[in-house]
């Protein structure tokens, strides 16, 4: 069945105005999506740009009534919608699938798009996704790109939050190819010579909005502004400003839906609720998730006690420069956001001077120097708790300053400040999350991957959560049996 | 085997020595008492250089050290004064995180760098010699104060001191435990052993020194043999703090 609707009137002419179209439309998106979709020009920062602002905005010209914006995580848009109250529809780029015909209901097509490999310029070689085993791809979280590579397997694939940070990871060789919608790669190439579209886009697909299941009424209309937008040109005109007009979106005029029922509720809500979550199968995703996590904390600990060492002497027996300096970067890194100093140490550093940390290296470093300054503050107050006549009594035996610090005051020291250590790697256990926006998948990015997927919090978080739990436990366990082997 | 001329120290604007001079035979004991911060204890200090004087010089066997001197400041020379002299302390300072036995081992394996099995030997003779050999394997925290203050006693023996230095050894500990602690040290002066000792009990002076130095306002007031000292008192300050030593109850 073709879309084409004979409706060509305006705004003001629209028939009775029904109900399924509230006074105010509140349509969500992310700003964070970037050129062409949603973004702010530098010349103007207040004022919201980009190809779905302007549909939106004629959208409900068309349909009589308001648009307000709601700023939402795009990851989470649809799970959001189907819970309601924050938003009516989404209009963010969701491509019409399967996957996310199964959760929500959506319109016809607004825009046509395809998969496109983006590659350094140099690296010829790479051409089509089989070119790329056992090298590393990014993609967007839970997007068709992302389901694409995983299907692909054999690739190392990184996850990433927002649609720029992987063209700079690419430029800086931390990547070696990207995967993305056809029009953010148009987009990112005008600006990025260094870098080359791979090989035609393939995988074609369609944007549409999205409405809570069962909103039929709000989607009938919808579809038939959108297909008088698509009919009377203002859609073209509207890409076309963009740059994205093509034959792919005059095909939309004429698009006919496939045979997927789109809101025959009843199989949707079968396909939704009663599909059981295989837990064995998530815990092992979850549990391999988990290993990142560990691996991250245990060598951030490892850096932050070293250092953190080196700040707590400097601190109590530094001259008065340096017990200065030492206590400036405890300041510093203690009141500055880790995420913050991440984003300096993984992006600052490559673009400023070159430093290209690969994100492991980044996460383990940025964790690493911001948990020193707990680290020394706890080992300085390890240290001073200790009564003085210990130095002197071991000095008196003719230990030398530095065997008296390292046999008999650091033990001492480090017995008083482990619970306070232990504190802080359980912290870093959860805190290590954060890493998960250089696109390294730990568990808490693994969760909330999955519970997309899976559109299950309770049981994939119940899961998530034993996990943390036992990574916690084991490390209160671990610091009992040192302490019991430091006595006292 | 010691000899001080002239030693000064001050904290800020207070003089704790006034230019001190004392000279103490091998094998020699003597006993320095005085007033609270009449400077006894600082005086003991600065034999193991734990307290840096201002001016004076120190010697101590064949170690001589001119205080305010370069070689003052040297740290070899601290550690050759530091190897001379053992020290007990009142509040005992044993290595809580150690054994009686690794608190006595710790300075021969890591300063002597004595060979394990020798180390163990030596320590294992020292407790026994202070009559703590089963209580080898104990932590500081699982002793008695007296137990604890003799374990203190081998661990400076362990380093075979010339000298050994107790600042008021047994004040920390019951009347009871008292008597186990001076025992040990009646033994080690019988056997030789040169101790330079602050005390407040006088008893146990005149039953141990051979000599007798008091202190007050960081100088020597008045110094002899230890029943000469106590017995006759001559500087009317001696007498006075005598006297009251007398009127309180041990």
């Amino acid at each position: 069945m073709a879309w084409t609707t004979g409706v060509r009137s305006t705004s003001g002419a629209v028939q009775t105005p029904e109900p399924a179209i509230p006074q105010v439309l509140r349509w969500a998106n992310d700003a964070e999506g970037g050129a062409p979709y949603i973004y702010h020009t530098p010349d103007n920062p207040d004022q919201l740009v980009g190809f779905e602002v302007e549909l939106a905005q004629a959208l409900c010209d068309r349909l009589g009534c308001t648009s307000q914006f709601v700023q939402y995580n795009w990851a989470n848009l649809i799970p959001g919608l189907r819970q309601g109250g924050n938003y009516d529809i989404v209009i963010a780029a969701l491509e019409r699938t399967p996957e996310n015909l199964a959760q929500v209901a959506m319109s016809r097509p607004y825009f046509a798009f395809g998969q496109q490999l983006v590659a350094r310029t140099g690296d010829t070689n790479i051409q089509s996704l089989s070119d790329l085993a056992g090298r590393r791809i990014g993609v967007l979280a839970s997007t068709l790109s992302h389901r694409l590579v995983t299907q692909q397997g054999g690739l190392e694939v990184r996850v990433y939050d927002e649609n720029v940070n992987y063209f700079r990871d690419l430029e800086l060789g931390r990547l070696d190819a990207v995967l993305t919608d056809s029009p953010i790669a148009t987009v990112q190439l005008r600006t990025r010579p260094n870098l080359r579209a791979a090989g035609p886009p393939f995988a074609p697909a369609h944007y549409a909005i999205a409405a809570p299941i069962g909103s039929s009424g709000l989607l009938t209309r919808i579809n038939e502004a959108l297909g008088s937008l698509i009919q009377d040109g203002t859609l073209e005109r509207i890409y076309r400003r963009y740059e994205l007009w093509g034959p792919q979106q005059a095909a939309l005029a004429t698009w006919t839906a496939e045979v997927v029922p789109t809101t025959t509720s009843g199989a949707v809500t079968a396909a939704t609720k009663s599909k059981p979550v295989p837990t064995l199968r998530y815990l092992t995703i979850l549990i391999e998730a988990a290993v990142t996590t560990v691996w991250v904390s245990l060598a951030s600990m490892a850096l932050a006690m070293t250092w953190g060492l080196g700040l707590a002497l400097a601190r109590r027996y530094g001259s008065r420069p340096v017990r200065w300096m030492a206590m400036s970067y405890i300041e510093v890194f203690r009141g500055t956001p880790l995420l913050l100093q991440l984003y300096f140490i993984y992006f600052g550093l490559a673009q400023q001077w070159g430093w290209k940390l690969s994100a492991g290296a980044a996460a383990v470093l940025t964790l690493g120097l911001n948990y020193a300054a707990n680290e020394a503050e706890n080992l300085r107050a390890g240290l001073e708790a200790i009564p003085r006549g210990q130095t002197e009594a071991a000095l008196a035996l003719g230990l030398s300053p530095v065997m008296t610090l390292r046999r008999i005051l650091l033990p001492q020291a480090l017995r008083i400040s482990l619970p306070g250590i232990t504190n802080d790697l359980i912290a870093l256990f959860k805190d290590s999350s954060i890493v998960s926006v250089i696109g390294l998948v730990e568990l808490t990015k693994e969760f909330l991957i999955r519970s997309l997927d899976a559109g299950d919090y309770i049981g994939l978080g119940i899961l998530t959560a034993a996990i943390y739990l036992a990574m916690g436990h084991a490390a209160s366990r671990g610091a009992r049996a040192l302490e019991r082997r430091l006595r006292t | 085997m010691i000899e001080i001329v002239g030693l000064r120290k001050r904290f800020g604007a207070v003089t704790v020595l006034d230019g001190i001079d004392h000279q103490q035979a091998a094998g020699e004991v003597v006993a320095l008492i005085g007033p609270s911060g009449c400077g006894k204890s600082t005086l003991l200090r600065c034999l193991n250089w734990l307290e840096t004087p201002d001016s004076g010089s120190l010697r101590l066997g064949d170690v001589r050290i001119e205080a305010g001197t370069p070689e003052a400041a040297d740290r070899r020379r601290r550690q050759q004064l530091r190897r001379r002299t053992g020290m007990i302390f009142q509040q005992f300072h044993l290595f809580p995180h150690r054994t009686a036995l690794e608190n006595v081992m710790e300075a021969p394996v890591h300063v002597d760098r004595l060979p394990h099995p020798e180390a163990h030997a030596l320590a294992m003779g020292l407790l026994s010699k202070v009559g703590l050999a089963d209580r080898a394997h104990h932590l500081p925290s699982q002793l008695s104060g007296g137990q604890q203050q003799r374990v203190a006693i081998a661990r400076a023996l362990a380093m075979k001191p010339q000298v050994l230095l107790c600042d008021e050894p047994t004040s920390a500990l019951d009347p009871e435990l008292r008597g186990e602690v001076l025992t040990v040290l009646k033994t080690l002066a019988a056997e030789g052993m040169t101790l330079l000792l602050v005390t407040h009990e006088l008893a146990f002076a005149r039953d141990i020194a051979h000599r007798v130095v008091f202190l007050e306002g960081g100088r020597v007031v008045e110094s002899g043999p230890t029943r000469a000292v106590l017995d006759q008192p001559q500087h009317p300050r001696l007498q006075e703090f005598l006297g009251k030593h007398r009127a309180r109850p041990l």
